[in-house]
C-alpha cells in the first residue's frame, strides 16, 4: 500500500541528495503522501499521541538527568533541588512524572482500540508484536524511573519487583537468589541498584524509540487498519496523511495536552503516593505498598495467587497473552463493529481489567461486600482477593476461551464491501463485479 | 506455554487456592484515625487559583522558628528561600533573596556549625542567607536520643508526605485531647485521635469500642499564647496551627504559586490552540465523507 513514490526532486541539491540518501523521498512518502483510510475515528489518534508522549518523556528526561544525582544519599534531595532551585525544574519534573501516567493512559487506549478493531490480525501480526515489545519496554522503563526519586515507595517497589525473580528458587534452588543478587548489584536493594536503574532508565527510552521506528515501518507495509476492518480497495477509500491526519491528530494531541496540563499544573501529585515524599529507609517498610496506577491490574493478579511462583507466572502470563492474540483469535472478521457478541466480551474484558486495577489498590483482606463481623470485630464477606481471582480468571478466559472459540461459533453481521460503503449515500460508488462476495474472507 | 507447563500451572494454582482457604488469614492490626478537622476559613492556598497569604506565612515562620525548629530539622530550606518571590519575607525591592536585608537579619540571629577556615576546628558562626535552616541536633542519633528513641522527622516536605496533607497536620497539631477513661497511654507518649494507629493493646474496654487514633511521641505544643504574633493576630491554638501549616505547605512546594499561575496561562493557550486546530480540521475535511 505504500505504493509508488510521487516525489520529484525539484532543485539540484534535492536531486543530488535523492541519488545518495533519499531521505526527503522517505519523509514525503511516509509522512505526507501516505494513503490513509479516510474513516479513521478518534481512537486512531492515540498513535500520534503516543509518539508525542515519547518525545516529551525523552526531552524532559534528558534535562532532568542534567540535575539528578543517582546516589542513595543524594537522589531524594537532588529531585527536590530540581523542584526548588532549577529554573522551571518543577515544571520539567512534573511533566516527566505525569507524562509517564499519560503515556500509559494513551497506550492502554491504543491497545484497546487494537483489540476492538482487530488490528492485530493478518497482515499486521508483526506490527502488533512490536507494539507488545514497546509496551514491555515501557513497563520496565517506568518501573525503573519510579525508583529514581528514592523515596519510600521507590525503595519498596524496587524490593517487591526484583524479589519476584526470587520465586525461581522454587524451580532451581539458588537460581532466583543468584538473579536477584545480580539485579541488585549486592545482597539487598541499595545504591548499586539505584545507579544501574538510572543507567537503564536512560538507555531504554532510546530502545523504545528504535522499536517505535520498526512499529511504524511495519504499519506502513500493510497500511492502517480502519474501523470497518475492511481492506482499502479503491483510491477513494484513502486520503493523504497530510494534511488530513496531521490536522486531525494535531487536534487530538492538543486536546490530550489539556488533560495532561491539568495534572501537571493543578494536580501534579494526584497520581503519586505520599509515602514517596519520605526518603528511602530500608529499616521502615511502608504500611501499604502499591505500585503506580498503571501496574495495579497486574499487581492484583500477582496477589490473587497465594503461591509465589505461580503468582509471578500468572502476572507475567497475563502480559504474555497479548503476544499470542493474533493466533488466539480465530474470527475472519477484523472489526468488532460486525461482531456483536465479541464486542460484549471485550467490553467486559476492559471492565475486568479496570476492576483488577481497583483491587490492586486495595488490601487483599479488604471487603468488596461486607456481610458481617467476626469475633474480633473485623468485617467478613466477599474479599478483594476473591474478587481479583474471579476477574483474573475472566481475564485469562477472554484470551484462552473467548477469542479462539467465539470466532468459530459466532455469526458476524454483514461486513461492508468497501470502506466507502457505510459513509456514502445508497452504498456509494459502483463496485467492480464480484467485490461484494464474502468480503470477510478477503482479509 | 506448553501443554505440560499449563497443566502444572493449573495444578499449582488449585493447590495454592486450597492452601489459602485452609489458612484464611487472621485479621491484621487495624489502623484507625479520626476524620480530619475542618480548617476554619480554609487555607488560602487551596484550589487551582489559591495563593499563599503572606501574613499567614510570616506568622507561620515565627511558629516554626520558635516552636518546631527546637526539635525538627528542615534540611531542604535555606534562609534565602524566605525572601524569594512567593516567600514570607519577599520584597520587590530585593529581587535577589541573598541580598535581602530581611533574610540577612533573620540568618544573622542564628548560629550554625562550621569549621574555622584557619585551624579546622569546629566553630559556631552566624548563618547567612545561603545556609540551610539550622538543624537542632548535630546528627540523627543525637536527635533520636533526645526524643524518646526516634528522631523527629524532617519537616521540609511534610505537607506533601502524609495522607491528607495540610489538613492532616492541622488536625494533629490542634487535635490533642485527653485520653478517654480506659485508655492507658505509656509514659513519654501522647494520645492523638488524628494520628493513625492501633490502640487495641492499651484499651481496657470492649474491643468494638476501641478509641480511634494512635500514640505520638510529640506532646501538645501550640498551647494558646505560645507564640506572640507581631501583627496582633490572636495566638489561639487554631491560629498558630493554621499559620504554621500554611508555612509548611509553602516549604513543601515553594513554587506552588508559580505552578498555578503558569498553569492558568497554559490552559488558556491550550484551549484556544485546540479550538483553532478543531476549526482547521473541519475546514480541511469539509469535502470528505467519512
Amino acid at each position: 500500500m505504500s505504493g509508488h513514490s510521487t516525489y520529484e526532486p525539484k532543485t539540484g541539491i534535492e536531486r543530488w541528495l535523492d541519488a545518495r540518501l533519499p531521505i526527503i523521498r522517505l519523509a514525503k512518502d511516509t509522512a505526507i503522501d501516505f494513503p490513509t483510510p479516510k474513516n479513521l475515528n478518534y481512537w486512531w489518534t492515540f498513535g500520534g499521541i503516543l509518539a508525542v508522549c515519547l518525545v516529551t518523556q525523552i526531552l524532559t528526561g534528558v534535562i532532568l538527568a542534567m540535575h539528578y544525582v543517582p546516589n542513595g544519599d543524594m537522589a531524594f534531595n537532588s529531585v527536590e533541588h530540581i523542584m526548588r532551585d532549577v529554573n522551571y525544574g518543577w515544571m520539567i519534573r512534573y511533566i516527566h512524572a505525569n507524562g509517564a501516567s499519560m503515556f500509559f493512559l494513551a497506550v492502554y487506549i491504543h491497545m484497546a482500540r487494537g483489540l476492538y478493531y482487530g488490528s492485530y490480525k493478518a497482515p499486521r501480526e508483526v506490527l502488533w508484536l512490536l507494539g507488545c515489545i514497546i509496551y514491555l519496554l515501557m513497563m520496565a522503563t517506568a518501573f525503573m524511573g519510579y525508583v529514581l526519586p528514592w523515596g519510600q515507595m521507590s525503595f519498596a517497589g524496587a524490593v517487591v519487583i526484583t524479589n519476584l525473580f526470587s520465586a525461581l528458587d522454587q524451580v532451581i534452588p539458588g537460581l532466583g537468589t543468584a538473579i536477584t543478587t545480580w539485579l541488585w548489584g549486592g545482597f539487598a536493594v541499595g545504591g548499586a541498584t539505584l545507579n544501574r536503574f538510572f543507567s537503564l532508565h536512560y538507555l531504554l527510552p532510546f530502545v523504545i524509540a528504535g522499536v517505535v521506528g520498526l512499529h511504524i515501518w511495519a504499519l506502513h507495509v500493510p497500511g492502517n487498519n480502519n474501523p470497518t476492518g475492511v481492506d482499502v480497495k479503491l483510491k477513494e477509500d484513502t486520503v493523504p496523511f497530510h494534511p488530513y491526519y496531521t490536522v486531525k491528530d494535531g487536534f487530538a494531541i492538543a486536546a490530550f495536552f489539556i488533560l495532561f496540563a491539568w495534572f501537571v499544573f493543578f494536580a501534579p501529585e494526584a497520581l503519586g503516593h505520599v509515602d514517596n515524599q519520605t526518603p528511602a529507609n530500608p529499616l521502615v517498610t511502608p504500611a501499604h505498598i502499591v505500585p503506580e496506577w498503571y501496574f495495579l491490574p497486574f499487581y492484583a493478579i500477582l496477589r490473587s495467587v497465594p503461591q509465589k511462583l505461580f503468582g509471578v507466572l500468572a502476572m507475567f502470563g497475563s502480559i504474555a497473552m497479548l503476544f499470542a492474540v493474533p493466533w488466539l483469535d480465530t474470527s475472519k472478521v477484523r472489526s468488532m463493529r460486525y461482531r456483536p457478541t465479541a464486542r460484549i466480551f471485550l467490553v467486559f474484558f476492559v471492565l475486568a481489567t479496570i476492576l483488577l486495577g481497583w483491587c490492586g489498590g486495595k488490601e487483599p483482606d479488604d471487603m468488596v461486600i461486607t456481610m458481617g463481623h467476626d469475633a474480633n470485630g473485623d468485617p467478613t464477606g466477599f474479599s478483594v482477593v476473591w474478587f481479583s481471582r474471579i476477574l483474573a480468571i475472566y481475564y485469562y478466559a477472554y484470551f484462552l476461551l473467548v477469542l479462539p472459540l467465539l470466532g468459530l461459533t459466532e455469526k458476524p453481521l454483514d461486513v461492508p464491501t468497501t470502506i466507502s460503503t457505510p459513509v456514502l449515500p445508497k452504498g456509494g460508488a459502483a463496485l467492480p463485479a464480484g467485490a461484494t462476495a464474502a468480503p470477510e474472507k478477503k482479509g | 506455554m506448553s501443554m505440560l507447563r499449563k497443566s502444572a500451572f493449573i495444578r499449582g494454582a488449585v493447590l495454592g487456592l486450597g492452601l489459602l482457604a485452609a489458612s484464611l488469614a487472621p485479621a491484621a492490626a487495624r489502623t484507625t484515625q479520626a476524620e480530619l478537622k475542618q480548617v476554619p476559613g480554609g487555607f488560602s492556598f487551596e484550589g487551582p487559583l489559591g495563593k499563599f497569604d503572606q501574613a499567614s506565612l510570616q506568622r507561620g515562620y515565627k511558629v516554626y522558628a520558635e516552636v518546631c525548629s527546637n526539635c525538627h530539622s528542615m534540611n531542604l530550606m535555606y534562609y534565602r528561600n524566605l525572601c524569594q518571590p512567593g516567600g514570607p519575607f519577599y520584597h520587590k525591592e530585593y529581587p535577589n533573596p541573598n541580598d535581602s536585608p530581611y533574610c540577612k537579619a533573620i540568618a544573622a540571629d542564628i548560629k550554625v556549625p562550621d569549621l574555622d577556615p584557619d585551624t579546622g576546628d569546629p566553630i559556631q558562626r552566624s548563618a547567612t542567607p545561603a545556609d540551610h535552616f539550622r538543624n537542632p541536633y548535630p546528627n540523627e542519633i543525637a536527635a533520636a536520643a533526645s526524643n524518646g528513641g526516634k528522631a523527629p522527622p524532617d519537616l521540609s516536605v511534610m505537607a506533601r508526605a502524609r495522607e491528607g496533607g495540610p489538613q492532616y497536620i492541622y488536625s494533629i497539631l490542634s487535635g490533642y485531647i485527653d485520653p478517654p477513661p480506659g485508655l492507658t497511654i505509656p509514659d513519654g507518649k501522647y494520645y492523638n485521635p488524628y494520628y493513625p494507629g492501633d490502640l487495641g493493646s492499651m484499651w481496657s474496654g470492649p474491643k468494638a469500642k476501641t478509641p480511634v487514633g494512635g500514640v505520638i511521641l510529640m506532646p501538645f505544643q501550640l498551647v494558646p499564647g505560645r507564640v506572640t504574633f507581631d501583627d496582633g493576630a490572636p495566638s489561639t491554638t487554631e491560629q498558630q496551627a493554621k499559620d504554621v501549616v500554611t508555612f509548611l505547605a509553602w516549604t513543601a512546594e515553594p513554587k506552588q504559586e508559580e505552578r498555578k499561575e503558569a498553569g492558568f496561562a497554559v490552559m488558556i493557550y491550550l484551549i484556544l490552540f485546540t479550538g483553532i486546530l478543531y476549526l482547521s480540521y473541519r475546514q480541511i475535511w469539509r469535502n470528505v465523507a467519512h
